[in-house]
């Protein structure tokens, strides 16, 4: 059990070759469940591999506890690791494959025997240890990797996408699963995947990447609701967040977004008041559940008129999409409500919830609107860009 | 039902495939079908009968003959062979082991010059070669034979080796150092229990190449120490007397039948070998 820090971690593959990562900066708490979640190429991977000591940082420091690891051999760390393949020793049954690493480690037979005992109970694969890895099937192999993981009662652990090559009701099942298990076990873990569900689900703390550098560090609430960035902003959620093109006006000292969904137009004043956002290229960006249908009593707020063009029920939810401002705009809506293509809505947006992003640079614009929920924000790390 | 009977159980075509198949497996059986009859004859019937005929008196003197001429040899030749098959596939497994999991700055570079040596002919290397055998005192000796055989053999068994962990994923070795194990551990208890196939090629491939080696055995070997292949050249040259062929014979198929065994014994792992790396991917 320990924390983990990392101190402006920087990778680069050789001199001229672009920076792999970049001035990484990050810690969790002991205990806490780190999800390092981008599309491929961002450098998640070779991040985990550098905190497993398995590839060399370039500049930085890893700190482990109070330890500084970055020179350290993988061994030395007191970390384990789950691959994507799994790395299950082909040749060696089950409970080989668990007691290797203790056996390396010199540890009395007894005790291997013990700790493959209660490992494989938590795991219910007692049946499974004289089999060899082939005989299994991907879930088993998927538990038998994360057994010999569990097996050591590292520090800290690591997985690296291991859920990906499962079929989609594993997947899930798996995923509730490693969470009971985080929480009984209240080890430091660290996860990479570029699922964005598992990285909301999992997480206490998520690190998106983009480019090898970390685009924003915090909880999966304030990623979500608080994205420091366009690219963020469009990562996480599922469906992602609209993005609708538009130039802000100032009426009696409030910033008002106009919306043409061809059919209408709209007046949207925001909660946002921030001078120098308007008669600028802005990019306003609102989730899918943030759209409402107007109903009869809700008077007085502006409702945008729009032609419903396609739906898409999804079983709890129903997808509509619109246009607006020449943009598709999905909408998440009660199958009850959901009217057909060619129907026309009366749509409600949350002033309150919108967000305003630079159309150039695709920064985050505006004060930060407060959420309930999420940690103040000194905590979240900004874009750190060029 | 009707269907089928009514079509003839053996078509022509397949006939003619299976004449022509088996014209080609007489052709290549009559070479070693007229060394069998002929090592069994006595000189006498090889000078009265065709070379096909059956012999008129079983006879094993032939064979007799050989093995007390070829007797000392044969075991030189195992004294060659076996360390050397074992020395250079042990170090071309090693070697195969670095250039695919633990590479280092230049590697790529490394095995592209090593596999020059596949491509290296017999006849380049057999002055240089024995220049250096010279200057490190051993000249025809059977153990600067072996260190010919392991050095020119090593080119073939890096690149079947290498190859062959080229598809083993590096999550393997990445998870076995993360479990603490070392290099030598993690070449013994995980990447050679997955290596019998490529042990097996390596095998076959290193014992009839230098099984079968006449040049190094004639350049670096003289009088008691020669392999069989060079022994059986001299007893087959010898122009003095009449020309035994039964002996001749019967000589030659000793010869040949260690590699004879090997393919038998460990065929199977040859093919399965050979195509391992292609199928995975």
């Amino acid at each position: 059990m320990a924390t983990l820090e990392l101190r402006n971690v920087n990778k680069t593959y050789g001199p001229g070759l672009p920076d792999t990562l970049k001035n990484i900066e990050l810690s969790i708490k002991d205990g806490e469940f780190l999800i390092l979640v981008g599309p491929s190429g961002c450098g998640k991977s070779t991040l985990m591999n550098c905190i497993a000591g398995l590839e060399s940082i370039t500049g930085g420091a890893i700190m482990i506890g109070d330890q500084d690891v970055s020179g350290m051999s993988p061994k030395d760390r007191d970390i384990a690791m789950v691959f994507q393949s799994y790395a299950l020793y082909p040749t060696m049954s089950v409970r080989e494959n668990i007691e290797f690493g203790l056996k390396i480690r010199k540890m009395p037979q007894s005790a291997i025997d013990e700790e493959v005992a209660r490992v494989a109970k938590l795991l219910q694969i007692e049946h499974l240890l004289n089999r060899k890895p082939g005989q299994l099937s991907g879930g088993q192999q998927q538990r038998v990797a994360m057994g010999r993981a569990l097996a050591r009662r590292p520090k800290i652990y690591l997985f690296d996408e291991p859920l990906s090559n499962l079929d989609a009701k594993l997947r899930v099942e798996m995923r509730t699963e490693m969470k009971l298990m985080h929480q009984r076990l209240k080890t430091t873990t660290v996860y990479v995947t570029h699922d964005q569900i598992e990285a909301m689900t999992l997480g206490d703390k998520v690190a998106v990447m983009k480019d090898g550098i970390i685009q924003q560090f915090g909880t999966p609430q304030q990623i979500y609701n608080d994205p420091a960035n366009l690219f963020v902003a469009s990562f996480i959620g599922s469906p992602p967040m609209n993005f609708i093109p538009l130039r802000l006006t100032r009426q009696d000292g409030r910033l008002v977004a106009s919306l043409d969904s061809g059919q209408a137009r709209c007046e949207l004043p925001l909660g946002i008041t921030d001078a120098g956002l308007e008669d600028r290229e802005i990019i306003l960006g609102i989730r899918p559940e943030q759209i409402a249908l107007a109903s009869e009593q809700t008077t007085g707020l502006p409702v945008l008129r729009a032609e419903v063009q396609i739906t898409e029920p999804t079983g709890p939810d129903t997808l509509v999409f619109v246009t607006v401002n020449q943009t598709k705009v999905c909408c998440r809506l009660a199958p009850d409500d959901a009217p057909m293509p060619g129907a026309t809505l009366n749509l409600l947006l949350d002033p309150s919830k919108v967000l305003l992003f630079d159309a150039a640079s695709g920064e985050r614009l505006g004060t930060t609107r407060s959420v309930e929920d999420a940690a103040p924000l000194g905590n979240v790390t900004q874009f750190k860009g060029r | 039902m009707t269907d089928l009977a009514a079509k003839p159980a053996i078509s022509l075509s397949r006939i003619a495939i299976y004449a022509v198949l088996i014209l080609a497996v007489l052709l290549y059986l009559v070479p070693l079908v007229v060394m069998l009859l002929t090592s069994f004859k006595t000189p006498e019937d090889i000078s009265t009968g065709n070379l096909l005929s059956w012999p008129t008196v079983v006879s094993g003197i032939g064979w007799v003959k050989a093995w007390a001429t070829v007797d000392g040899y044969f075991w030189n030749s195992i004294k060659i062979t076996v360390p050397a098959v074992i020395i250079s596939t042990a170090i071309g497994a090693l070697n195969g082991y670095v250039l695919s999991m633990w590479r280092f700055r230049g590697s790529q570079l490394f095995f592209g010059l090593l596999l020059f040596g596949c491509f290296l002919p017999f006849q380049t290397v057999l002055l240089p070669a024995s220049f250096t055998l010279g200057k490190i005192g051993l000249a025809s000796t059977t153990t600067g034979l072996v260190l010919v055989h392991v050095v020119y053999g090593l080119a073939f068994t890096t690149l079947f080796f290498r190859n062959y962990y080229v598809s083993i994923p590096d999550a393997l070795v990445k998870a076995a150092r993360l479990d603490g194990a070392g290099f030598f551990t993690i070449f013994r208890r995980i990447i050679l229990p997955m290596s019998t196939p490529i042990i097996m090629v390596c095998l076959i491939w290193q014992f009839t190449q230098i099984w079968n080696d006449f040049l190094f055995g004639v350049v670096f070997s003289s009088g008691d120490s020669q392999p069989i292949t060079v022994a059986l050249n001299n007893l087959v040259n010898t122009s003095t007397g009449a020309k035994e062929y039964n002996v001749d014979m019967a000589a030659a198929m000793i010869a040949g039948l260690p590699t004879l065994l090997v393919y038998v014994v460990a065929g199977k792992y040859f093919v399965r070998g050979l195509t391992a790396g292609a199928v995975k991917g």
